[in-house]
């Protein structure tokens, strides 16, 4: 298949590992609009997760709030963020930040509310306090959902960066528009190419780390220590 | 009715079979318990009759007609089912899951509906729960729900699995009163499952003691199951009360009453101390034109001149004729006069029984 | 494509009077193009749902596939089926129909899967058929989770729309107006695409959500303990 050699090609040769143009550069831009974007969205959907999700009110409306910020469509919010902002980077953070906000919050705020009441109360009649209860007892009996949400979000947020290129940014969609200016398809097909390994590598990462916080059987993660010494059996 | 010969079910990708080789007949009219610890195939035995699970060996006929010979779901069309879970369709309201079998049988409207008042009335649901969802309903309620609607095409024949197992104690004694009350109503066939042995002595007119692999161990009336077990699997399945449980289901009447120590209060001092020396006794029952008032003492008796002016205790329990022995046998634990009375439904004093007389009770 | 687009006023609200005819072309244009991908795209995932419920062993290999194809940058899948299929709209419903289908595929499956084993007894044991089975009662008590992977599949769907805008001027429904926008160096008609782009996906979804509630009356009614 002469596409997949064209591909190979490519990736063989040395110039495009090199300067501003090269791999190792588009990558690190995108990764850099990941990061950003990961940091700010997993603050605030952490944050806002565990805290309104421990808080007994407030159910349907919130999940409903974050269910229109999926409704968003990334590529307006970047063109109407441009309009305010003008170009660069900036913009494109925006909308991936809006973009990764709603799976973050919602699986932090379901995984909070989903640990066992009955060993919420418990922990609270040993005398811990509240800010003890949250990072000893419900974070960790949470984590299993609160990291399939980042990963999902993580996920979205590396295959729709490469929209920053269409309003002049970095990251790996430039090889994307670069290479359909003057039909390099080969250029184009690295760009995917890029994107789709950063995925797997996301996926794989997040595997592990889910691995790392339960081991064994699903929704038995190991509690921190504290915890554990202090309840019987 | 149903007829189960030789029938066995191994499941692919096991060594044992979960039955081995069954034979069993259920007569028209009866309810057969299926009974046995975990592994002994009484819930596959109960769902080949209506195929959700193909035999591998054997046959079953249902009515005289081999079930392997119908439609499935014509078969079962006829066949009301109940299970433990209920099972009903969230998607719909109450009455329309009760006629779903009319529905699928091509019932006009107006017999529908009026089957469905006339069912929700015979499990006891209020009229006004037609309307809601199952989500709404408790699970005593749903339960009811579930055997309205396994009754509602009139099916001769019913089964039922663990019905009554995921709800409380009381609301299980409850509904298996009602299930009695609707079977001497009915009359169907029912074959009925459960581990609980309690349940299996009150409900079954025939138990059959299942072993592991299906293997039938006994099959015959609670009380003689009880009164002569057949080996020692069925004599350690039915633990250790067994003669209590016994007990339970034979009535006072089948006992001969010791007549007692009892005297119309018109009679006189000497008379009553009479019974007393007759009976060993230091105490004697008053009786007043039959119906008994209570008893006194010996020493109540002393500087006395009639028995009338003498007030009785009453009696803390009587039972009746129709109440079992294991309840005579409970009251008469925590009577100080060791004895328990038996009057009728008027009161009327009919004799007393003491332990030698319970336990010889058994022996009819 | 250059594009600076910061020294001018930030709306020329005249400008959108003036072509409302236009407008109202690219937003049919727009949602002819959702309703058609997501349309293939149920029918195409429920094929793979039959498939992947009766083999169950088919369901990880059709979830990865589909999740690789989702995992493509729009942008990308756009551009790569020009040589194939040339810059038309073709091209573009084949990609955005691709990116509908692991969301439809897996919350048909899961919605199927929803259904309680009891229930599932129940209807096998009452006497109906396997047909009736899954059409009177497990495809209705699975519409709850179908209906919101609908609402995923057609809300990124209206917001990948306009990036098919790439292919050529009378392309991408709203997404026209942006890119004209970007390559003019002309703030309004951004605006007007980004911003007709979000109100109609938030309008889409409420309409899903309502539709969903008026089809399943009884997931709201539940017991007052």
């Amino acid at each position: 298949m002469s596409a997949l050699h064209q591909l190979f090609v490519w990736f063989n040769d040395p110039a495009n590992w090199q300067g501003g143009n090269g791999v190792p550069e588009r990558v690190l831009q995108h990764l850099w609009l990941w990061a950003w974007s990961m940091a700010i969205a997993g603050v605030i959907g952490v944050t806002g997760g565990l805290l309104l999700g421990r808080s007994r009110r407030s159910g349907t409306v919130t999940i409903n709030v974050a269910n229109i910020g999926r409704a968003i469509p990334s590529f307006a919010v970047i063109v109407i963020g441009v309009i305010w902002l003008g170009l660069g980077n900036t913009p494109v953070v925006i909308a991936l930040v809006l973009l990764a906000v709603p799976p973050i919050f919602t699986f932090a705020f379901t995984g909070v509310r989903e640990v066992d009441p009955a060993t919420v109360e418990s922990a609270r009649g040993m005398g811990m306090t509240e800010a003890r209860i949250l990072r000893s007892v419900q974070v960790p009996l949470a984590m299993p959902l609160i990291l399939n949400g980042i990963r999902l979000s993580s996920a979205a947020v590396l295959a729709t960066a490469p929209l920053a290129a269409l309003v002049g940014s970095g990251g790996l969609g430039r090889y994307v528009i670069d290479g359909f200016a003057i039909r390099d398809y080969a250029e184009v097909g690295a760009g995917v190419t890029l994107v789709v390994a950063l995925v797997v590598v996301n996926e794989l990462l997040f595997a592990w780390l889910a691995r790392l916080t339960s081991p064994g059987k699903r929704r038995r993660p190991r509690v921190s220590g504290a915890f554990a010494r202090m309840t019987p059996g | 009715m149903i007829n189960l010969e030789h029938v066995g079910k191994t499941f692919p990708g096991q060594a044992a079979p979960a039955v081995g080789d069954l034979s069993l007949e259920v007569l028209e009219g009866e309810i057969a318990v299926l009974i046995g610890p975990s592994g002994c195939g009484k819930s596959t035995t109960l769902r080949m009759i209506n195929r959700l699970i193909e035999p591998s060996s054997g046959r079953i006929t249902v009515a005289g007609k081999d079930v392997a010979e119908q439609k499935p779901h014509e078969l079962r069309l006829a066949i009301g089912y109940v299970i433990q879970q209920v099972g009903l369709f969230p998607h719909r309201t109450i009455a329309r899951n009760i006629a779903t079998v009319p529905e699928l049988l091509g019932w006009d409207r107006a017999r529908i509906s009026t089957r469905v008042e006339e069912l929700m009335e015979l499990v006891g649901l209020e009229g006004e729960l037609a309307g809601r969802y199952p989500a709404e309903l408790s699970g005593g309620q749903q339960q009811r729900v579930g055997v309205a609607r396994a009754l509602a095409a009139d099916p001769p024949v019913l089964l039922m699995d663990e019905p009554f197992g995921a709800v409380d104690p009381i609301v299980r004694l409850r509904l298996q009163e009602e299930l009695l009350n609707l079977q001497r109503r009915l009359h169907k066939t029912i074959v009925f499952v459960t581990h609980d042995i309690d349940e299996a002595i009150r409900l079954g007119d025939r138990m059959a003691v299942l072993n592991v692999g299906g293997v039938l161990e006994q099959y015959a009336p609670p009380v003689d199951v009880l009164a002569a077990p057949s080996g020692p699997f069925v004599l350690e399945f039915l633990g250790a009360d067994r003669g209590l449980k016994r007990l339970a289901l034979i009535p006072v009447s089948a006992a001969e009453l010791e007549p007692g120590p009892a005297v119309e209060q018109s009679a006189s001092i000497a008379h009553a101390r009479a019974m007393m020396a007759r009976d060993r006794v230091d105490w004697v029952a008053v009786l007043d034109d039959g119906r008994v008032r209570g008893w006194i003492t010996a020493a109540s008796l002393d500087g006395q001149e009639r028995l009338d002016q003498i007030e009785p205790t009453p009696f803390a329990v009587t039972v009746h004729p129709s109440d079992s022995l294991r309840h005579a046998l409970d009251a008469l634990v925590s009577s100080p006069t060791q004895v328990v009375i038996v009057v009728d439904a008027d009161d009327r004093y009919l004799g007393l029984l003491d332990v030698a007389r319970i336990g010889k009770g058994l022996e009819t | 494509m250059s594009a600076l687009v910061a020294s001018q006023p930030l709306i020329r609200w005249s400008w959108i009077g003036d072509h409302l005819g236009e407008i109202r072309t690219a937003l049919v244009q727009h949602l002819e193009l959702t309703f058609v991908a997501v349309g293939v795209g149920l029918v195409l995932s429920a094929v793979l749902a039959a498939v992947a419920i009766r083999f169950r062993i088919t369901y990880q290999p059709i979830n990865a596939v589909t999740g690789i194809m989702y995992a493509i940058p729009s942008l990308a899948l756009f551009i790569l089926l020009t040589p194939i299929t040339g810059l038309t709209k073709l091209t573009a419903e084949i990609a955005l129909v691709s990116y509908t289908l692991q969301i439809l595929f897996r919350s048909i499956v899961a919605g199927i899967d929803s259904v309680p084993a009891s229930v599932r007894e129940s209807a096998q044991a009452m006497g109906y058929t396997r047909w009736q089975q899954r059409w009177r009662v497990e495809i209705p008590l699975a519409l709850p989770v179908m209906v919101s992977g609908l609402r995923i599949a057609t809300v990124t769907t209206v917001g990948l729309v306009p990036i098919s805008g790439i292919l050529g001027s009378d392309q991408g429904g709203l997404g026209t107006f942006i890119f004209d926008g970007l390559n003019r160096g002309f703030n309004t008609p951004i605006f007007v695409g980004a911003t007709f782009t979000v109100l109609l996906a938030v309008a889409l979804d409420v309409l899903l959500v309502r539709t969903q509630r008026l089809l399943t009356p009884w997931t709201r009614r539940v017991r007052a303990t």
